[in-house]
């Protein structure tokens, strides 16, 4: 079991060179490949999460750790470490990474042009997600928070899709720009707070567990905390920093936009989580009302942006963005239950977020555009992929049941205990705007009159509706049956300094 | 100085590369059916030849008289400079014969100019170090120039040679000061008359340094003496782009940390915000002036300018621990600016072309060399698994530790700002349409040597703990009887056998 860890990262980097070695004209070959990379991926994060014990002990598990130097310039014993292990909130997380990648892979059947650059950069931006998860060592947390920003740009640029809208053209150039200057200049603070952190602490180590054990100084923390805040929050899409979202996610293929919208925008959030609140508990209390603020900010601009767009995609832009804002609320509430459903919203999001992807690439691919007006009655033709857009769409807007309200009824709780009454208060309006934009954008699209227009339109590829339906499993089994994750996350949420049970 | 008790054994890679460049002369003059490619093959193997032949004084402690250490420090600067002269050489091989006439000369001047890298990092006197100095750029000048029919490289050649030429004469009036104030040229004695009482010869001091930073600056081409660096590195022949680029900044940089970490350390007060200052500048101006260049030579003329900043960084946070760090950095930077100009030199080798939109579609017509360009330049802005986020880190870390923890950040900024320009040049390879469908031929050797360099900028990122320590075993050698601060003391206990 030691080294499954160190699998999740040697996988996903070890098929990248066998892509390469695959010759063009194969490129069937790639992707039978990506499917086996990506099932035995899923296959090794089931089996974290399932045998994750998460009784006792600090809650890391499966720990690994190698020097990578130390005794050299400023850096002491353990200077950098190569240090993997997971914990209770690295698990569902880790697990979300290989539904999404496993269903991606299918998703991303009929890529073409490329087939198998394409593979091995999706492969390498997967390579980091789990390198953020499971790193214990600051100095990886942050090389692998970069090598997932680093394929990026020509994921998008080469694969993706630019958007006509009447008068202005937003072309994939710009969606990938955009996405990748903003995520790159929030790093630039977060490098910055880890430099100011490093001295502060002055233990000569980069290991967040004894990191963590240092007594920082309430000034210190309380000028060194919004770095952390504010450079994951661009990738967390944190008002008034989100806005390459949906640019860029409108801009990606659907397989990317999956990772990206389900699992790298997740790594803000937890990068917030796991550096900002855990190493600077006293910052992190005290700016804890802004982080608030944004984030039910963020939750009803993007849900109110959301109903305002009739492209699809953009639709499920925003929503991202609004449902982002509630992971933030959670974390900002500060205490256990509230971030619990921070945690739970993450994974909740990821899997809703990727399946709505899949469902709007499916129509995108048939019928070259996304303009929910020029649909109508579509589930007479598309009886499966209607019947699978409507379940991601009634758990994002949180019906009981379905993922999406297990997390939302911890964030609220967790809010109102906290004290943050006109946040709770805001935060269920957006809840109420979401229920209309995805009602709407039923009714607009699949229900109601049919338009002859789409008569020849069909169903689903068989692999988009496995992947569609590997997600809906675990939208189903943590909206019904939420304690294996709730166990888990909360075994160790209580471990974090500051937050209050 | 009695000559006959010098250890002259010492020097014996200088005398390698000076007989081989003779050799080279002397072979293209009498052996006309060698062929142009030949020669610069051999010139390489000189090149290697003399950096193995350096490796007997590792881990060893020498001086030269009383004009040069051979210890740690200059071993691996002879090392790393040969490697530049192999890389370079083999990389010019196809270039010269098809574009340049007196291929002997080219060759011998490359080595050449690695004999002043080298005495310029050995020496620790003042007259020595400039001797080099005059050596290794008065072959840069010649170089920069080589391209005789060429507009452009005379130009480039003599604007190089005017400005260097007044540089030099500055960089020796500083010397002539602080000699004048201190009373000797060596290292040592400079340091310690300055760690007691100057005020007598304040003015004359902080004037001479002044003057040497000035004159350092241009070598290095830190703003605001930066003015020669686009139109040099415009007009050169390309692979001397890469050799100036490569080199001259090493060398230069190299120097500037020993002599400032030998001779004026007493001083780092007074000199430290300066140097910031001009490292600052250098940032701003090489990464902003870059985004907007439309010719990749110019583009690298400038973004090189920014990355000296990043070097002057690790200067002004002068320290032991963040002269490995910077040295580690310098070495990273070395690997990576060569495979970018590999790929270069192969596409203009192909092509005859240097704009940047010229380079649609190469990802089409020659996939490896886009794919070693896209890492190269991925690595010149930072990003990890490649050498320059690791080397980045532990440079900005060791300047945060130095209190100087603002220009760290000012750093970080301007590789982010960095990162938009080289992303313009991937975008035009990854999403350009070709001229044509057709495959590039390929030449195996340049292959080969794009290989390992490629390897070694994965190298510097993914592990880099080998080279940090031998760095590290260099640096100490350079901070050895000089008085550090008192929270140095691992230094200290790890100097002590």
């Amino acid at each position: 079991m030691d080294i499954v860890l160190l699998l999740l990262i040697a996988i996903p980097l070890g098929v990248c060179p066998l892509f390469m070695l695959i010759p063009a004209q194969y490129p069937q070959l790639s992707r039978y490949l990506a499917a086996l990379a990506g099932g035995s991926l899923f296959a090794l994060s089931l089996l974290v999460f399932i045998v994750y014990e998460f009784d006792g002990g600090s809650g890391l598990r499966y720990t690994l750790q190698w020097d990578w130097l130390e005794n050299v310039g400023f850096l002491r014993d353990n200077g950098i470490t190569f240090y993997l292990g997971v914990d209770g909130i690295g698990a569902p997380l880790v697990l979300l990474n290989g539904v999404v990648i496993f269903a991606a892979v299918f998703v991303s059947w009929n890529i073409n042009y490329r087939t198998k650059d394409f593979f091995v950069l999706l492969f390498l931006l997967v390579s980091g997600v789990y390198g953020v998860f499971i790193s214990q060592d600051l100095f990886f947390f942050f090389f692998w928070y970069e090598v997932a920003v680093l394929p990026m740009y020509l994921l998008i640029a080469v694969w993706g899709a630019s958007s006509q809208f009447g008068t202005f053209t937003r072309t994939k150039e710009y969606g990938a720009m955009k996405l990748t200057m903003m995520l790159v200049a929030g790093s630039v603070l977060i490098f910055i707070g880890i430099f100011a952190l490093f001295v502060e602490t002055g233990a000569g180590t980069f290991d967040m567990t004894v990191m963590r054990e240092a007594e920082l100084d309430e000034d210190f923390q309380k000028w060194c905390f919004p770095f952390f805040m504010i450079g994951f929050g661009v990738l967390a899409g944190m008002w008034p920093l989100h806005t390459w979202s949906p640019d860029g996610h409108v801009a990606a293929p659907t397989g990317v936009s999956m990772l990206h919208a389900g699992v790298l925008m997740k790594l803000g959030a937890f990068g917030i989580l796991r550096v900002g609140i855990t190493l600077l508990p006293e910052g992190a209390h005290y700016w804890a009302p802004v982080l608030m603020t944004l984030g039910v900010t963020g939750a009803l601009y993007g849900a109110v942006s959301a109903l305002a767009q009739n492209d699809l995609k953009y639709m499920v832009g925003y929503s991202s963005v609004s449902h982002m804002g509630y992971v933030l609320m959670g974390l900002a509430s500060m205490n256990q239950i509230g971030v619990n459903g921070a945690v739970l919203q993450m994974f909740a999001h990821g899997v809703m977020t990727a399946l709505m992807f899949t469902n709007v690439g499916a129509v995108y691919d048939q019928a070259h555009i996304r303009d929910m007006t020029q649909f109508g009655g579509l589930a007479k033709r598309m009886p499966r992929h209607s019947a699978f857009f409507t379940i991601a769409g009634l758990s994002s807007l949180g019906l009981p049941g379905l993922a999406g309200f297990v997390a939302e009824f911890h964030i609220f709780v967790g809010v109102f205990q906290a004290d943050y009454w006109w946040a709770g208060g805001l935060g269920i309006l957006a809840a109420a705007i979401t229920a209309t934009y995805i009602l709407r954008m039923l009714s607009r699209a699949y229900f109601g009159p049919f338009n002859e227009k789409w008569a020849d339109i069909k169903d689903m590829r068989l692999g988009e509706q496995f992947a569609a339906a590997l997600l809906i499993v675990m939208i189903v089994v943590m909206g019904v049956w939420p304690d294996p994750f709730v166990d888990r996350i909360s075994a160790t949420v209580e471990l974090i300094p500051g937050i209050s049970a | 100085m009695n000559t006959a008790s010098l250890d002259w054994e010492l020097l014996a890679p200088e005398y390698i590369l000076g007989l081989w460049a003779a050799g080279l002369i002397l072979l293209d003059l009498f052996w006309g059916g060698l062929g142009k490619e030949r020669l610069g093959w051999l010139a390489a193997a000189g090149a290697a030849v003399a950096g193995a032949v350096s490796l007997i004084w590792v881990d060893d402690t020498k001086q030269f008289g009383t004009l040069a250490d051979i210890n740690d420090y200059t071993t691996i600067f002879r090392v790393f400079f040969c490697g530049i002269g192999v890389f370079i050489c083999l990389a010019s091989a196809r270039y010269v014969r098809d574009r340049l006439l007196h291929p002997g000369e080219y060759y011998a001047l490359i080595l050449l100019a690695i004999i002043g890298a080298n005495g310029m990092v050995a020496a620790h006197e003042l007259l020595t170090a400039y001797i080099s100095l005059e050596l290794l750029s008065f072959s840069l000048y010649v170089l920069t120039s080589y391209a005789k029919f060429d507009l452009r490289s005379n130009e480039a050649g003599l604007k190089y040679m005017l400005l260097g030429a007044f540089s030099s004469a500055i960089f020796l009036y500083g010397i002539s000061l602080i000699y004048g104030a201190t009373g000797t040229t060596q290292y040592a004695g400079i340091s310690e008359v300055l760690s007691g009482d100057i005020s007598d010869i304040e003015w004359s001091v902080y004037l001479g340094l002044a003057l040497m930073i000035g004159g350092l600056g241009f070598k290095v081409a830190a703003v605001p003496f930066h003015m020669y660096t686009p139109d040099a590195y415009e007009g050169a022949p390309l692979p001397i782009t890469g050799y100036i680029s490569a080199l001259s900044k090493a060398a230069a940089t190299a120097f500037f940390l020993k002599l400032f970490a030998q001779a004026f350390l007493p001083l780092i007060d007074d000199w430290r915000y300066f140097i910031a200052a001009l490292s600052v500048a250098t940032m701003a101006l090489g990464n902003l002036v870059a985004i907007q260049q439309r010719n990749i030579k110019r583009l690298l003329a400038y973004s090189s300018i920014g990355q000296v900043g990043y070097l002057l960084v690790g200067i002004a946070a002068l320290s032991p621990d963040s002269a490995s760090a910077l040295v580690l950095h310098m070495i990273g930077y070395g690997i990576t600016n060569l495979a970018a100009f590999t790929c270069i030199i192969l596409y203009y080798n192909w092509t005859g072309k240097e704009e940047i939109y010229e380079y649609k579609g190469l990802a089409e017509r020659a996939p490896y060399v886009a794919l070693c360009l896209t890492i190269a330049l991925f690595s010149l802005s930072g990003m990890p698994l490649f050498a320059g986020f690791a080397t980045k880190f532990i440079l900005f870390q060791a300047a945060a530790e130095q209190d100087l923890l603002w220009l760290a950040g000012v750093a970080s900024f301007f590789s982010f700002v960095s990162l938009y320009y080289y992303l313009v040049i991937i975008r035009e390879m990854y999403l350009g349409e070709p001229e044509e469908k057709t495959r590039f031929p390929t030449p195996w050797l340049e292959y080969t040597a794009l290989t390992v360099l490629t390897a070694g900028v994965f190298l510097m990122g993914l592990y880099p703990k080998p080279v940090f320590d031998m760095v590290e075993d260099g640096t100490d050698s350079i901070f050895i009887g000089v008085t550090v601060d008192a929270d140095d003391e691992a230094v200290a206990q790890r100097q002590s056998p």
